[in-house]
Parts: structure tokens; sequence; C-alpha cells
């Protein structure tokens, strides 16, 4: 088992970097396990390490139908933060900015979690009341909150424009401790944590069916053969329906695109992650100097993995509003995940009525930030069958209760939340 | 992305709100028995397909009609667009 160090790097430096090896095993599947996990994504493998690190659980696997870390963990523009509202949500995405903060230590892995703050821009009295109310729910759960005037504004971020005629700045709310991680290393160093404490990583083996029987599920068909398990975890984000349609499940999930965008690469410009509070746009600064931003969904069902232009023009445009400097900047790159977008804006943790098959899901534009803990209550879930205490709310019988958890009250809209 | 309104033409998607499901037309009788159940599938569950999907587009910046557009979720292809009403009726909905 090999382990990152500053004195392993400068001892690979010197003999010619022949002694790195692989990072994680490439095993042939085996004909069954306890559990197997469907998606290697970040929520994927965390649940994978967690499983073995924090329950004890044994004969794991993970199944890929690519390669890991090629879904949306792989594709998103890296914001993490506990800034919610609701007492469903907040707890949990506090619970997962703390794993955040021990991430790196924990797997030994440089995922370059970077707290370098998330601020929220307030433009006009009722916004600056709805986000005083939304900071006191956050300090009451444990997060921080910093509610911030336009001249401190003015100072920090010198280059917004606090004057537009239209959406004026009258002060942010900001969370320090809020920022970005890079998002390849959360994939790989979760699959690295597996991998060393035995779990399977099967990658290019996609599921094409469940071996259901009576109400019972014990393994799934891939595309590598049948594999037997004792339970079944689906954690496939964006193709969360055309999985669980093979279980014969629909769920409360529209599957919709997100674009984002990243700038040609510039000198230190920008310190923190700044959010836009009169249309949706969003940017941060990634450590190679690109401008990474984004803004809304393109608002209608789609699996293409790539969006529309007047979606560019209205990111562009909210962009521009604030961040006149933007103009100069030339566009690198721009791409397009598929969100799983839920009825209510928030995602569901929880068994399925076939007994023995899990489902994890409906993380909309919002699942990177909770990775760790959704990989850490999927796990308690799996192993104890029972939730979490920070995941009890996100059950699937919330919509018929009548006890949706909906942050932005858009109602069952899933492209408006 | 082009939508070819069976009155107006080819109008950009951006003239559109999208409303979901064209399934959503088909609103549950409210005095069934199950009608608890068949209400909150209707409010809650979608069929999500990746493929052909039937749709419904609200021509909010233009004339206000109701379609139904038949589009690719895989690739954003457009193969047949009709007013909502037709649809409607056509399916027994209304008169
Ligand atoms: C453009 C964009 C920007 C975003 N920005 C942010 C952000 O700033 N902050 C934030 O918190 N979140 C953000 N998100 C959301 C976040 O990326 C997702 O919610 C999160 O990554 C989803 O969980 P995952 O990592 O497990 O998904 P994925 O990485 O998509 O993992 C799912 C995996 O399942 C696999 N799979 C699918 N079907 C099968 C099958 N049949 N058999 C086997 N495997 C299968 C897929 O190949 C995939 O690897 C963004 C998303 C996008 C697209």
């Amino acid at each position: 088992m090999m382990r990152y160090s500053g004195f392993k790097v400068i001892k690979e430096a010197l003999t010619g970097h022949r002694g790195w090896g692989a990072t994680w095993r490439d095993p042939e599947p085996k004909s069954d396990y306890d559990i197997i996990i469907i998606g290697g994504g970040g929520h994927g493998l965390a649940t994978a390490y967690y499983l073995a690190k924090v329950y004890g659980q044994k004969r794991i696997a993970v199944l890929e139908k690519g390669w890991i870390g090629g879904g949306n963990v792989g594709r998103n523009t890296t914001i993490i933060r506990s800034n919610y509202l609701l007492d469903g949500n907040e707890p949990f995405y506090e619970f997962s900015l703390k794993l955040w903060e021990g991430l790196e230590q924990d797997l030994n892995y440089n995922a370059m979690v970077s707290q370098r703050g998330i601020l929220n821009l307030i433009h006009t009295d009722a916004q600056r009341d709805a986000f005083i109310r939304r900071g006191n729910a956050m300090i009451l759960n444990g997060a921080d909150a910093d509610l911030l005037t336009t001249k401190q504004i003015k100072e920090r971020y010198p280059f917004l424009n606090t004057n537009n005629a239209r959406f004026p700045i009258k002060g942010g709310l900001a969370q320090h401790r809020g920022g970005t991680v890079r998002h390849d290393a959360v994939a790989w160093g979760y699959a690295r944590g597996a991998d060393q404490l035995g779990v399977d990583i099967i990658q290019n083996c996609e599921v094409t069916g469940f071996l259901i029987e009576n109400g019972v599920c014990s393994g799934v068909e891939t595309s590598r053969g049948t594999i037997k398990a004792k339970k079944v975890a689906s954690c496939v984000a964006g193709s969360s329906s055309r999985v669980m349609e093979k279980a014969g499940m629909r769920l409360p999930i529209e599957s919709h695109v997100l674009q984002a965008f990243v700038s040609e690469g510039l000198k230190p410009v920008l310190p923190g992650v700044i959010t836009f509070g009169a249309g949706h746009f969003y940017c941060s600064q990634s450590d190679k100097g690109g401008l990474v931003f984004g803004g809304d969904i393109d608002g209608y069902n789609s699996y293409a993995q790539r969006g529309n232009l007047p979606v560019v023009e209205d990111v562009c445009e909210g962009g521009m509003a604030i961040f006149p400097m933007l103009g100069r900047a030339r566009l690198l790159r721009m791409w397009g995940g598929i969100m799983d977008m839920s009825m209510d804006g928030s995602p569901i943790i929880d068994r399925t009525h076939i007994e023995g098959l899990y489902f994890n899901g409906g993380w909309c534009y919002g699942g990177f930030k909770a990775t760790p803990a959704s990989g850490y209550v999927y796990a308690h879930l799996l192993a104890r069958d029972e939730p979490h205490p920070t995941a009890t709310a996100y059950r699937f019988d919330r919509f018929n209760r009548g006890l949706m958890i909906d942050e932005k009250g858009m109602g069952n809209q899933p492209n408006l939340h | 992305m082009l939508i070819n309104h069976p009155l107006l033409g080819p109008r950009d998607a951006a003239e559109f709100t999208y409303m979901g499901d064209a399934n959503l037309l088909h609103r549950p009788d409210w005095e069934a028995e199950d009608a608890l159940q068949q209400f909150t599938d209707y409010g809650y569950l979608r069929d999500n397909p990746a493929g052909l999907h039937r749709e419904l587009w609200f021509h909010e910046g233009g004339d206000r009609s109701w379609l139904v557009v038949t589009r690719d979720t895989t690739t954003h292809e457009v193969t047949a667009v009709e007013l909502a009403r037709d649809v409607a009726r056509r399916e027994g909905r209304s008169e």
C-alpha cells in the first residue's frame, strides 16, 4: 500500500518516477458480493469507501459503465458550501462540509480542498431579509454565515459593479468555509481509498438489469455477466431513471442538461466564489487560472450532455452585469452534464419497495458538495438499514405525504429548482 | 433548438416555456377510488425516457398556444409538433 508524502515525491523525482505504480487495481468481477454499488461517480466511490472504512463491510464492488470520474463528478464547477435553509437539508450539507475539511488527511490524497469562501450577492431589500433568515438557519445548524455590507464587499472585491442600474449590489451573505475542490481528485482519492480497503472497482461494466424475484433483489445483469449480491445500491445521478426503470420503477426525477464554462487562464483576479442574486450566474477561478462559471439549467429533458445557445447568452449576460471584466476574457471550453432534477430540488437516499435494492439520486445541480456526506449516509443506510440522523428527510414517500423539501418554493416543476 | 410551430413556422425554442411530459394532459379523475394515488403519480412521477419524448411547450413569448413537441432527448432533434388542443381532443380530453 503506497502512501503519498513529501519525502516520496523527492525520492521519486531522484529515481525517475519509476516507483509510483497504479493507484488502484483493475480486478475482474467476482460472481457474488455482499454489496454492489452501481455507478463509479463521486457518490458511489465515497459510499464504497465509508462502507469499508466506517461500517466495516467486506466484499464490496463498484460497477461503472465507463471510467470512474467520467460522469458529473468530472464535469461540475466544484463548488462546496452548506448554505441551505431547510431543516431537512442544512444538517446534512453541514455534515458534508465538515467531512470535506478532514478529507485529504483521511484519504491521504490531495484533493485541493480550498476554503476560499462563497459570497451570495443581495440586490433587493426582500432578498436581504431572505438571506438574513437563511444565515440564521445556517448558524443554528452549526454552520458559519456572515452578512456583508456593500462597503465590505467593495473592499474585498473591487472589480464588482455595485452600481448596476437594474441590479445594484446591496450586500451579500458570505460563507467563509465554502470554496472549491479539485473534482477529479475527489473521485480518484475515494477510489484509491476504497481500493486499499479491498473494494473491487470494476470499470467498463454497465448494469443492464436486476435479478428480482418475489420482491427481492439478489443481484444485477451487467455487460460483463451476472453478478449476485445481498444488497444492490443504485448511485447513478443523471442516469437514475434509466437504471431504475429496469427494476420497474418510475422516479420523481427528470433529467436535464446543465452547462458550464471556463475562460482562458488568467492571473489571479477572483479570490472566492461569487454568485449573482438577480439572475443566475456564479463564478470562481481555478488554480490553473481559468474563470469557471455557469448559471441555469437549459430547462428541458435531456440526456445529450450538451446544451443550447440561449442559456449561454443568459449566463454571459448575468456575468457581465456584475463582473464587467469578464468581457475581456476569452471562453476556452464549455460542456454539459446531465442532472437528476427531482420534484422538490432535494435528493433521495432511501430503500426501495424491492427488498435489497437501494437508491441514491435526485442531486440536481448541487450534488458535488454533498459527495462525502452522501457516501457516508448511504453507507450507513446500507450497513444498518436505517437512515443516518442527518438524512432522515430524504425519503421516497415524502412526495405522497406532502413533506417536500423545497428550498426554492417552486413546487413540482423540476426545471425551476 | 428550433420548434416548427404548426401556425407560425419555425420559432426559436427560447420563445417558449417548457412544461414537461405531455402525459400531463391526462389529469386523473378526481372521483376515482384511488384518486389520491393517481394524483401523486401524476404530480410527481415521470417516465423521463432517453430517446423520443412527447412534451408540452407553451409559446409564452409568442401566440401563447400550447404545443405537444416530440423530441429526442439524446440528440434534441424535434420530429413532430402539434397544437396541444388537437392532441387533447384526439385523445378524448375535451370536446
Ligand atoms: C456543469 C455542472 C456543474 C455542476 N456544479 C456543481 C457545483 O458547483 N457544486 C455542486 O455541489 N454540484 C455541482 N454539480 C452537480 C454534481 O456534479 C452532481 O450532482 C454529482 O456529481 C452527482 O453525483 P456523482 O458524482 O455520483 O455522479 P456521476 O459522476 O455522474 O456518477 C454516476 C456514474 O454512474 C455511471 N452509470 C450510469 N449508468 C450506469 C449503469 N447502467 N451501470 C453502471 N454505471 C452507470 C455513470 O457512468 C457515472 O460515472 C454540477 C453538475 C454539472 C453537470
